[in-house]
């Protein structure tokens, strides 16, 4: 389509030369969306071999299913905590929320007992975990961002440390367990997304539709807080509001993908940056889709990269560390130069 | 009207504003002025509730702020600091269609966007509309800020600082259309400067802070006199009328 | 700029370093009055004394916790199991907490001297992990459990990873001191990536389980003497002290007083790598100790590495001492790794020297 050329038909100056920019985004995204589209096709249906087909078709529709969630979950959440957090290197999924996860279940089964636990239906126990990861999360970047909103670094620092103190505590309670308990806690802190409950990815599909759905009227608001805080309270933005608001949905959407495929640290960070750079807009709304769809393209087509190409010598999770932890490096040593 | 009653701030046992009444008159502009730590951003930022007070209210056309929704004070009240950075990356069109947030929540109009237009070319911006703000220069981008508070279309504008970074040039040009904020749009505009003798060139009312209190209010003419100067700045000031203007020169 | 923020500048302390010694042995308390620094001295020497004992006591009476049961008087029948566990296991487990504890306390003073940043330490800098690292390789390509293949490949790998690190950090323009452990953290995950990386292809994750979380259950008589070597690295850092301080004042202070920046920057940097693969090696990783040691001390004893260094040394090997014993004793018989206990205590305290820092700017 060609740009619209000054003696054409009249066309409102707002417009006119914008254009070029909202086809060029506009067309970007439908991009994205079809190689998100393609990759889970492939994935799909590629390579079936002879195995039994119903049941490689189920299985893989299961892990598909997990996959696109927690893809779409951790690029929308990491676009949002960005905004807020004014950064772009900033992640959730650095702060320590796997480690958290871990030692909830921990303290769940040392509290508990391990018999207990196995008797609760494995949706109820999700639900818990999940309401005790996002109060505590959102407790947390409150009160940091509290202390010290003008101080990311120190949030993020603080993150990664509490990470470590978490794994910590983890591994110390774990060894005042009973070996009873402590068999119980290895099976509940297992995350594969390998061996996802068929009710349980329901559930999570489920909850995460829902927070992004709570997410999605505080897209626009979430433009003006782009803006800076100060602007944003001039322009009638209820500043303290909309924060925690975004932070709640932030924390539930880290929180559910942690808790059914474990930590993929670094995927927001990357599918978050990416977005930004190939969609040149400020509208969040365009933001988090392009997010989302980078997020299924890279947990979709990472997966299918570790099973097909690299033969499962290596994991997801492991695979995506390492490219996201040198990405992570190079940004903040850009953000850090500047 | 804007009415600041008996507002206090202190930051340890530091007192930055000492019960400091004052009040703001309609369709004027008003300069603040002051030596340094004098309190005047700190004034402007509690009139702007980006910074509560620690005692004390301001009222906006009789709604207290304190009490009223940030959304409706939007509307009546458009501040400008002097911290801009920011990590979206907009053109001035975008930035100033912000400004128009108050009003349609984010989904413009097509009044909105003459509005937006109307604002982009009372400070000469059309021919940049397109360009993205990291691409102009201090001035152009001073005039980008601005143009957005003018979207606001609020009747009241406080502005910190809005001549730093600009040279002189920039600087003139920017008085000159505050001005004509006042004249032609019937703004109420309220600056806190430092260079007072802009102050003297262009505003109505002139009010000096000292040490967190009103030491002198009133028109240039007034304000502008080397006793009171002296008193303000505790340095002694010659003041020279030239076309009528009071002038202070204290280059020696 | 002071590594310290807010406490006296080292350059008021340090001065005069031969001077004051010269001036002869400080007496009378009378004297005290006219020479407040010999008194400053004197009580820092008595603090250093009472310290050591305190530490030699409770080192005496850690050897008779555990499983095996230890009284003082069954350990002179030499045949007793008493006596055996007494000297293979507990006297050498000692000797190692105490070395580990104070080479990493000390690792960590020096790195955080000659970087000018309190927070930079062996596992703020990416020097644990690549020790790891080096391991994980060195079992990859020489298999078996030979110390000292073992050791060589996680100094190599150590020194290459810290130097890289540090010369990373030179080009970057430091707007805030948070940045470089932030830094050092996620350089550090990354070598963790590559390493785990590895790991996972050649079925070596347990290997990575066990080195990252230091453990003295393992020292044994016979499997531990190499840990004497940081013995060198320490004596080194003593003898450099004072350069080390000139070269924590910054580059143009330390070329003006005629020390070479570069070679002693490189020097305290390696020593720290060498020392934390050493332990590593031996032992494995006590995370955040070579950081919050340092920093505690620096609060009540200042800035000069000379004076710091004795202490921080003594303070390192009560930490560790102290941590081991806890971990003993909380469910005993099982032991639980100093690693674990040390990753608790530190991380709270270093959340806390975090939000410290920050308080010390605002307002």
């Amino acid at each position: 389509m060609t740009a619209p050329s000054i003696m054409a038909a009249p066309v409102s100056p707002a417009e006119a030369p914008a254009e070029p920019r909202r086809q060029t985004v506009r067309r970007r995204l439908a991009l994205l969306a079809l190689a998100a589209v393609v990759l889970v096709l492939a994935y799909q249906f590629a390579f079936v071999g002879d195995a039994d087909a119903g049941y490689v078709m189920g299985l893989r529709l299961r892990q598909l299913g997990a996959l696109v969630v927690v893809g779409a979950a951790t690029g929308f959440a990491t676009v949002l905590f960005q905004t807020i957090a004014n950064s772009r290197i900033l992640t959730p999924g650095v702060m320590g929320f796997d480690a958290l996860f871990v030692f909830v279940q921990t303290i769940f089964v040392a509290v508990f007992g391990s018999a207990i636990v196995v008797d609760v239906d494995v949706r109820t126990r999700f639900l818990i975990d999940l309401v005790v990861m996002s109060a505590f999360g959102t407790v947390l970047f409150r009160w940091i961002f509290r202390r010290s909103s003008r101080d990311l670094f120190v949030l993020v620092l603080i993150g990664i440390v509490l990470g470590s103190l978490f794994t910590s505590l983890s591994l110390l309670s774990s060894r005042l367990l009973s070996p009873d308990d402590f068999l119980t806690l290895q099976d509940l802190t297992f995350a594969s997304f390998n061996t996802v409950d068929r009710h349980l990815l329901v559930l999570t599909a489920v909850i995460t539709v829902a927070a992004i759905s709570a997410g999605i009227p505080l897209l626009r608001r979430l433009d003006v807080v782009a803006l800076g805080r100060d602007s944003a309270v001039t322009l009638g933005v209820d500043y303290h509001r909309v924060v925690t608001a975004t932070l709640l949905v932030v924390t539930v959407l880290v929180a559910v993908s942690t808790a059914l495929v474990g930590p993929l640290t670094f995927v927001g960070l990357i599918v978050a940056n990416l977005a930004r750079r190939v969609l040149p807009t400020y509208r969040h709304s365009v933001l988090v889709t392009g997010a989302a769809l980078w997020g299924i393209a890279f947990t979709v087509g990472g997966q299918f990269l570790v099973a097909r190409v690299l033969d499962f010598s290596t994991t997801l999770t492991v695979c995506v560390n390492l490219v996201g932890g040198v990405y992570y490096v190079w940004l903040l040593l850009r953000e850090a130069t500047s | 009207m804007i009415r600041v009653e008996q507002i206090a701030k202190r930051y340890g046992d530091v007192t930055v504003l000492d019960d400091l009444d004052l009040a703001i008159p309609n369709g004027r502009l008003t300069a603040i002025i002051g030596a340094n730590g004098a309190g005047k951003s700190t004034l402007l930022s509690i009139m702007s509730r980006l910074l509560p007070a620690d005692s004390g209210r301001v009222f906006v056309d009789d709604l207290d702020l304190s009490r009223t929704r940030s959304a409706l004070v939007a509307t009546r009240l458009a501040v400008l600091r002097q911290d801009t950075t920011m990590t979206a990356r907009l053109t001035v069109r975008e930035l100033v269609s912000f400004g128009r947030f108050p009003h349609s929540r984010g989904h413009l109009t097509p009044d909105d966007h003459r509005i937006v237009s109307d604002a982009l070319g009372f400070f000469e911006l059309e021919e940049l509309e397109h360009r993205y703000l990291d691409q102009l220069s201090g001035g152009q981008r001073q005039r980008a800020f601005v143009a957005m508070v003018l979207a606001q279309d609020a009747p009241y504008v406080l502005l910190d600082e809005p001549l730093n970074n600009l040279d002189m040039r920039h600087a003139a040009r920017m008085m000159r259309h505050l001005r004509a904020l006042v004249d032609e749009r019937g703004k109420t505009v309220v600056l806190v400067i430092h260079d007072i003798n802009f102050a003297a060139a262009h505003a109505d009312h002139i009010v000096a802070l000292k040490q967190g209190v009103v030491v002198a209010a009133g028109p240039p003419a007034h304000v502008m006199t080397e006793t009171r100067l002296q008193d303000i700045y505790d340095f002694p000031i010659a003041v020279h009328t030239i076309d009528g203007v009071p002038y202070a020169i204290y280059y020696r | 700029m002071s590594v310290g923020g807010g406490r006296q500048p080292i350059a008021d302390r340090v001065v005069d370093p031969i001077g004051a010694r010269s001036r002869g042995p400080a007496t009378d308390r009378d004297d005290d009055r006219c020479d407040p620094e010999a008194a400053r001295r004197r009580t820092a020497r008595r603090r250093l004394v009472v310290a050591a004992v305190v530490l030699a006591v409770g080192s005496f009476l850690s050897l008779f916790v555990g499983v095996i049961s230890v009284a003082p008087w069954s350990i002179l029948d030499q045949d007793s199991d008493a006596y055996r566990a007494l000297v293979i296991s507990r006297i050498p487990r000692l000797l190692a907490l105490l070395l580990a504890g104070s080479s990493l306390a000390v690792a960590g003073v020096i790195m955080q001297q000659v970087m000018r940043n309190r927070f930079v330490s062996p596992s703020t800098a990416g020097t644990t992990e690549s020790a790891v690292l080096g391991i994980v390789l060195a079992t990859l390509w020489f298999g078996g459990s030979s110390l000292t293949v073992r050791m060589l490949f996680a100094i190599a790998t150590a020194l290459v990873g810290t130097f890289v690190f540090v010369h990373l950090l030179r080009r970057v323009r430091l707007a805030d001191i948070i940045v470089v452990p932030l830094l050092g953290l996620m350089f550090g995950a990354v070598i963790t990536a590559v390493t785990v990386f590895i790991a996972y292809r050649y079925d070596l994750l347990q290997l990575i389980e066990i080195w990252t979380t230091g453990s003295f259950s393992r020292v044994l008589q016979g499997r531990y003497e190499p840990l004497y070597l940081v013995l060198l690295g320490a004596v080194v850092a003593y003898v450099f002290a004072d350069r080390f301080t000139v070269v924590g004042m910054g580059e143009r202070f330390a070329t003006n007083l005629g020390v070479n920046h570069a070679r002693i920057l490189n020097l305290g940097i390696g020593i720290a790598a060498v020392n934390t693969a050493i332990v590593v090696v031996v032992v494995g990783a006590v995370p955040f100790l070579g950081l919050i040691v340092p920093n505690v001390v620096a609060l009540w004893a200042g800035d000069n590495l000379r004076r710091t260094l004795p202490i921080t040394a003594l303070a390192g090997a009560a930490f560790v001492l102290a941590c081991d014993v806890v971990g003993r004793v909380i469910r005993h018989p099982y032991e639980i790794p100093v690693g674990t206990v040390a990753g608790v205590i530190g991380g709270v305290v270093f959340i806390v020297l975090i939000l410290r820092a920050r308080t010390d700017r605002i307002g």
